[in-house]
């Protein structure tokens, strides 16, 4: 019997209070996520009871249980207040999936300061803009990564701090702190009562235009973070869970740290290189039961094929979902066949912090569709000229949610007007208090979809020019900028071009300054000059070199040309278009 | 000619993926993606560049972060596809 039971019931009979229930929550308890997931598990007499089981590069492994995560995440969060860091105050978290990304995490949101994790493998300049866009005070690195915090540190006056937690401590220069996780096991804590919009997770997310911005998520997701690992993870007490997302994007926290732990259950974590035989090892030996992983991940392991799977006692599992990118029919049949299980394709964004439209344990799946929205989730599809929801099943427009859910995004750092302007329907003075909760109004989240007659969501495309790669979301802005900063670039556009596996790659139009020719060593020139400045993923995969870029008459590079000729899909309108 | 193949390889390696700060030796044998010095997500670029400097075509299905590990077992992917 899945958790959630019937869907049907669920959506008529629906409040999030039932999430307190899930987490057999009293109200005079605090709210405090950091503490929710580890003193609050400890209380109910799991203290013992494994949290994470890590395993690294080399085969290393570690493991450690609730009462571990209570006692090293309290010294995270005494080390920060020894620090002078005041709560409200930005805390980055820049590591590979080491466990320290994940106490840290949980110590972070304990003394009140907000977490902001970033994906290790951002290069310095990725680095930077999202640092001093949150005015970070204090970043954890490791020996590893320190050196690209080094690069940068000087533009970031608000940065105080630079503590390293794992690497050589002698290789450290004299400002830097090193600390030691398991030198800091602090048995007593006051935790910071936090209220449901407090600040808790910042993460960094790329649109169409400007650089990356900063959704801000308050303590209160956890209710919604909690019921969708319950009902559509369906996390039960003896799982074992593997969530592959890492903690520098919004999967790996809203599910790969507060859904599973919230409810007191066992996650594995997995912090090497990819590769099929290594997975299929790793759920074989930790007998992983509750597996959430992405389309690409689930696409490369087709590509490995049937063969592979044969090796190894996959037994143990008995539920799988997937996130990041919308999962392709092909991918769902095949996982039914090779696992016996087919994936369970979730949607949802960083700005929308847990679960929105899904496909449910229980309820028969479509393949290929995103599945119904989750209950208490008011969805809808709205029309691409008039804004107003569709009627009629087929209807291709944008997906669209009414505010209210708990774990939906307080704000954008320092840019209201740009929140503003995900909602349809806001007064042209509102604020985010208001906006989050004004139900007679949409938030707009910048995807397209139909649903048919039967209530299922069927995804469609981006409404705008962001670069879906790999379940990572590439803004085209950050690319370009950067490109344009390489001597040999005049202009540039980036686009995402289809791919088998990732969905989209980057692939990138310019044009050279003089004295410079196409030529293969530019050519790899550039893909690592934007692999370390921005990261692997902005890096382009193709290159294509033009004599001019199309442009509007006013001269504005005109990328959703240079997409629809890549997609083959029909250019629209060219009245703009600059001539000749 | 092998031997120029792995000095180029290493040399390359070096360069793009190893900080100047790092004073870790890398030699023919040093895991590179096991041991987090090139992470699976950059293996992308030195596939581009194996393919260009080396004149290869390496399937997708080959490059795995196994056959990259080492500068050694990266020449005897190439090599093989040459072939």
């Amino acid at each position: 019997m899945s958790n959630i039971g019937s869907y049907e019931k669920r959506r008529e009979n629906f409040s999030w209070d039932i999430a307190k229930e899930v987490l057999a929550w009293k109200e005079d308890e605090i709210l405090n996520i950091g503490a929710m997931c580890s003193d609050r598990i400890c209380a109910q007499g799991k203290g013992d009871k494994k949290a994470l089981i890590w395993q690294g590069f080399g085969g290393k492994q570690k493991t450690y249980t609730f009462n571990d995560l209570r006692v090293l995440s309290n010294g995270f969060a005494k080390f920060l207040q020894d620090l002078g860091v005041a709560p409200g105050e930005k805390v980055c978290l820049f590591m590979d999936k080491i466990p320290e990304l994940y106490v840290s995490f949980l110590g972070v949101l304990k003394m009140g300061a907000v977490a902001q994790p970033l994906f290790s493998a951002f290069g310095d300049e990725s680095l930077e803009v999202r640092l001093l866009s949150a005015d970070t005070k204090v970043i954890f690195t490791t020996r590893k990564h320190v050196k690209k915090v080094r690069k940068i540190q000087d533009r970031l006056p608000a940065l105080e701090k630079i503590v390293v937690v794992e690497g050589n401590p002698n290789k450290l220069r004299d400002e830097e702190i090193y600390m030691s996780m398991e030198d800091f096991r602090v048995e007593n804590f006051k935790v910071y009562e936090a209220g449901p919009d407090t600040p808790s997770v910042l993460h960094y997310t790329s649109g169409t235009t400007g650089q990356p911005k900063g959704a801000q998520h308050g303590h209160g997701s956890i209710w919604g973070q909690a019921l969708t690992t319950s009902w559509v993870l369906d996390l039960k007490d003896d799982d074992i869970y593997w969530c592959t997302a890492d903690p520098g994007w919004v999967t790996g926290t809203s599910y790969g740290i507060i859904g599973p732990w919230s409810l007191g259950v066992t996650q594995c974590v997995l912090d090497s290189g990819f590769t099929s035989a290594a997975w299929y090892k790793f759920i074989q030996e930790n007998k992983v039961t509750v597996w959430y992983s992405a389309p690409t991940a689930i696409r490369s392991l087709m590509r490995d094929g049937e063969e592979l799977v044969k090796q190894y006692d996959l037994s143990s599992l008995r539920h799988l979902a997937s996130v990041g990118e919308p999962l392709n029919a092909e991918a769902v049949i095949w996982s039914e066949k090779v696992y016996g299980l087919p994936f369970l394709d979730t949607f949802w964004q960083t700005e929308t912090g847990s679960m929105m439209i899904t496909n449910i344990p229980g309820v028969k799946i479509k393949p290929g569709s995103m599945g119904k929205p989750f209950p208490g989730i008011e969805a809808g599809i709205l029309d691409l000229q008039t804004n107003e929801p569709v009627t009629e099943p087929g209807t291709v427009g944008l997906i669209a949610f009414r505010p209210g859910w708990p774990s939906m995004f307080k704000e954008y750092v320092k840019k209201p007007d740009i929140y503003r302007s995900k909602f349809v329907g806001a007064a042209d003075d509102a604020m985010p208090a208001e906006l989050r909760v004004d139900e007679s109004i949409w938030y707009v989240s910048g995807d397209r979809a139909s649903f048919d007659k039967d209530g299922y969501y069927w995804f469609v495309g981006r409404d705008d020019d962001v670069i879906n790669t790999g379940g990572h979301l590439v803004g085209p802005f950050e690319i370009e900028s950067a490109l344009v900063e390489h001597e040999a670039i005049a202009e540039a556009a980036a686009i995402g071009k289809p791919d088998e596996v990732n969905m989209e790659v980057v692939k990138v139009f310019i044009t050279l300054n003089p004295s410079f020719e196409p030529s293969d060593d530019l050519e790899l020139n550039i893909m690592n000059f934007i692999r370390k400045r921005l990261s692997p993923l902005a890096m382009p995969q193709e290159i294509e070199y033009m004599e001019k870029l199309p442009k509007t008459r006013s001269g504005k590079i005109l990328r959703r040309y240079l997409k629809a000729l890549e997609w083959g899909h029909e250019v629209g309108d060219l009245s703009t278009l600059e001539d000749d | 000619m092998a031997d120029e193949m792995r000095d180029m390889i290493l040399e390359y390696v070096i360069d793009e993926y190893v900080d100047e700060e790092d004073d870790e030796e890398v030699s023919f044998d040093t895991p590179l993606i096991s041991s987090g010095i090139v992470d699976s997500f950059s293996m992308v670029s030195l596939k581009v560049f194996l393919e260009k400097k080396c004149k290869v075509s390496l399937p997708d299905k080959e490059a795995t972060p196994e056959a990259f590990d080492t500068v050694n077992k990266i020449c005897e992917l190439v090599r093989r596809f040459q072939a």
